[in-house]
């Protein structure tokens, strides 16, 4: 170590305050970081590297599928227009909304695409969403019978309740959905000190002490100087973005981005331009057209380049590639809108997110969004950057100024949950659980591929998208599920293309390996009933590991 | 046994055809109008089939050899008049 005394006489006039500055600055002009590395991610255990992003894989379907999907789609809404005839024609009561006599002659309501989908489509196998649940949503749940006798347009319950379902669809991914009295201690001790409502926004009466405390936490959990929590995670995306753009300003938002982002984007104001999903050619020749051309018309400056995209896009699994991104923001100028809602706490070796799992220093990313409804098993947003942005989102944001303040058992659940994976309570738990969470996902991810099923996605990512394509099997595959006791999410047009219906699994860290073997050995004999294994790049088939040291072995 | 074993492979397989096709999803009297008319269609080309196919076809290949036949005769009568 170079001494002070050295420092001197090297460099001649020097203010004695200003050496410990210089002597970062001669690390620097050795142009040996190491320093500073082990400061940056000093959070980790020692030998943190960034780790090199595994390639997402959107494998396509062989040819005979497609057609096989558009075959189907066009028999369904063949006997769709044929229903709609019978209806018109009065030989079949109607059950759903219609105009009244009166309004006959009146631009139609009912007549789009959507509402044609929604009666003839939808309508046949909605029994496989919103299905009531009757206890916590944690990795075994209680799910409520109901039949419908006039197929799915009424339900009635039975009475009797379908208990210790696997849970495949939560996105608790660290497991804090939980009801243990230990962990809740706190939840209950503030709930009696604070009660439950606020009664207030944040901007009048309602900032609570228990919302500094969070924000303070937030704000270190990420490793940047201020943060923002908001009572809505939906609303923090959407309520927020009109507070930070504006008219004259340009958006570049992925193709898949989540709603919340798309409303906040267009209630903006701002021009909005989407870029191939996770392609950086498309988005470096936006930025390179944006710079030269200018606004539409009038040909001036952009006030403001923001690109928007997400940690972990929840419909496809992927990763977001951040350092391309960090690296075209940086030549080109613009600012970075980053929505961590699948991925904080989910990825990254300590659970801060994409941020630590590519080795990134969070000061480079401009607006740093998540929400905790995910993985604290909370309810809620936040918004974390510079100082100067969050304080001038206190007063400038809309959900800051009229929306009620978050309710304090919510609140000190996620600070729970937060010094549970810092470790603050003296305890090694949060960290395991975010181990078990990446070795579930990554257990989960190859034995599914080794089966031979397509999935989407990067190889990192809890959310797992498990494509089905035609439109009678999903509804079967929901079904046949349920029967064998597992819940899983299936996902179908409006939120996905029209021709990749898919079923999409959330890997959780509670849950245990006989509970992941047990779903995808239903997965396995289901696949082969049902013909879902279409991906033509299987890989040999491996049996498998027993806990048994010795067991006898064919010779 | 195997009379229930080929019962239930056509189960299994009366079960990826409606999967297949999308009728799975809708309702008996629909898919009973679906079934009546793709066997109609079926019967018709069986039929349509069996009847004139061969018809056609020995109609055809009379037609080409009596071409290929044609031209030899031709020529020889031609030779002979020289």
């Amino acid at each position: 170590m170079i001494q002070t005394d050295e420092h001197h006489s090297c460099n001649g006039t020097l203010k004695s305050h200003s050496d410990q500055k210089q002597q970062e600055n001669n690390n620097l002009k050795n142009g040996y970081h190491r320093n500073e590395k082990v400061q940056k991610n000093g959070k980790g255990d020692g030998f943190h590297q960034p780790r090199v992003r595994g390639e997402d894989s959107f494998e396509e379907a062989p040819l005979y599928v497609a057609v096989l999907t558009y075959m189907g789609y066009g028999i369904v809404i063949l006997f769709g227009y044929f229903r709609d005839f019978l209806r018109a024609v009065g030989l079949e009561k109607c059950h759903q909304a219609r105009e009244r006599e009166e309004q006959k002659d009146f631009v139609p309501l009912y007549q789009d695409f959507e509402n044609f989908y929604k009666r003839n489509l939808y309508m046949r196998v909605r029994d496989n969403w919103n299905r009531p649940i009757c206890s916590l949503p944690g990795p075994v749940f209680d799910v409520m019978e109901r039949v419908s006798d006039d197929y799915n347009w009424t339900f009635r319950l039975t009475g009797r309740t379908v208990e210790n379902v696997i849970n495949m669809g939560s996105y608790n991914y660290l497991g804090f959905a939980e009801n243990n009295v230990d962990f809740l201690k706190t939840v209950a001790e503030e709930t009696r000190q604070y009660g439950v409502g606020v009664c207030s926004t944040r901007q009048e009466l309602g900032n609570l002490s228990i919302h500094e405390k969070l924000e303070q936490l937030v704000a270190e959990f990420l490793g940047v100087e201020s943060a923002m929590a908001f009572g809505m995670g939906f609303a923090t995306n959407s309520m927020n973005i009109p507070a930070l753009v504006g008219k004259g300003c340009l958006i570049l938002s992925d193709e898949l981005n989540h709603t919340s982002l798309i409303l906040g984007a267009r209630l903006s104001g701002a021009t909005i331009r989407v870029f191939k999903h996770n392609n950086m050619q498309s988005l470096e020749k936006m930025l390179k057209e944006a710079i030269c051309s200018g606004q539409p018309r009038t040909h001036r400056v952009w006030k403001k380049i923001l690109i928007m995209v997400e940690g972990i896009y929840s419909m496809e699994g992927s990763l977001v590639r951040l350092p391309e991104i960090l690296a075209l923001k940086k030549k080109y100028k613009a600012y970075l809108y980053l929505d961590e809602a699948h991925s904080i706490g989910a990825v990254g070796p300590t659970g801060r997110g994409v941020i630590e799992h590519f080795g990134v220093d969070p000061k480079e990313v401009d607006v740093l969004m998540g929400t905790f409804t995910k993985s604290f098993g909370a309810a809620g947003g936040y918004i974390a950057g510079k100082k100067e942005l969050v304080d001038y989102l206190r007063s400038h944001s809309h959900s800051a100024v009229y929306a009620t303040a978050m309710s304090p058992p919510v609140v000190e659940q996620i600070i729970r949950a937060i010094k549970c994976i810092m470790g603050y309570d003296g305890t090694t738990e949060g960290q395991r659980r975010v181990r078990q969470l990446a070795e579930n996902t990554r257990y989960f991810r190859s034995r599914l591929k080794e089966m031979g099923f397509i999935i989407y996605g990067n190889q990192d990512s809890p959310v797992v998208p498990l494509l089905l394509y035609l439109p009678g099997k999903v509804g079967a595959f929901s079904r046949a599920m349920l029967k064998r006791k597992i819940g899983v999410v299936v996902v179908g047009f409006p939120a996905t293309p029209i021709t990749e219906a898919r079923a999409r699994f959330c890997v959780s860290a509670a849950h245990t390996r006989e509970m992941l073997d047990k779903v995808l050995q239903s997965l396995d004999e289901l696949g082969d009933d049902i013909r879902v294994k279409f991906s033509r790049h299987r890989r040999s088939y491996r049996p498998e590991l027993y806990d048994e040291t010795d067991f006898e072995l064919d010779s | 046994m195997d009379m229930k074993n080929m019962r239930e492979y056509m189960g299994w397989l009366y079960y990826q055809y409606l999967l297949i096709t999308g009728i799975y999803v809708l309702e008996p009297w629909e898919q009973s109008i679906f079934n009546t008319v793709l066997f109609t269609m079926v019967a018709m080309v069986i039929y349509t089939s069996y009847v004139f196919v061969p018809i056609h076809v020995q109609l055809a290949l009379e037609f080409f050899s009596e071409l290929i036949r044609g031209q030899p005769e031709s020529t020889e009568q031609t030779s002979q008049m020289k």
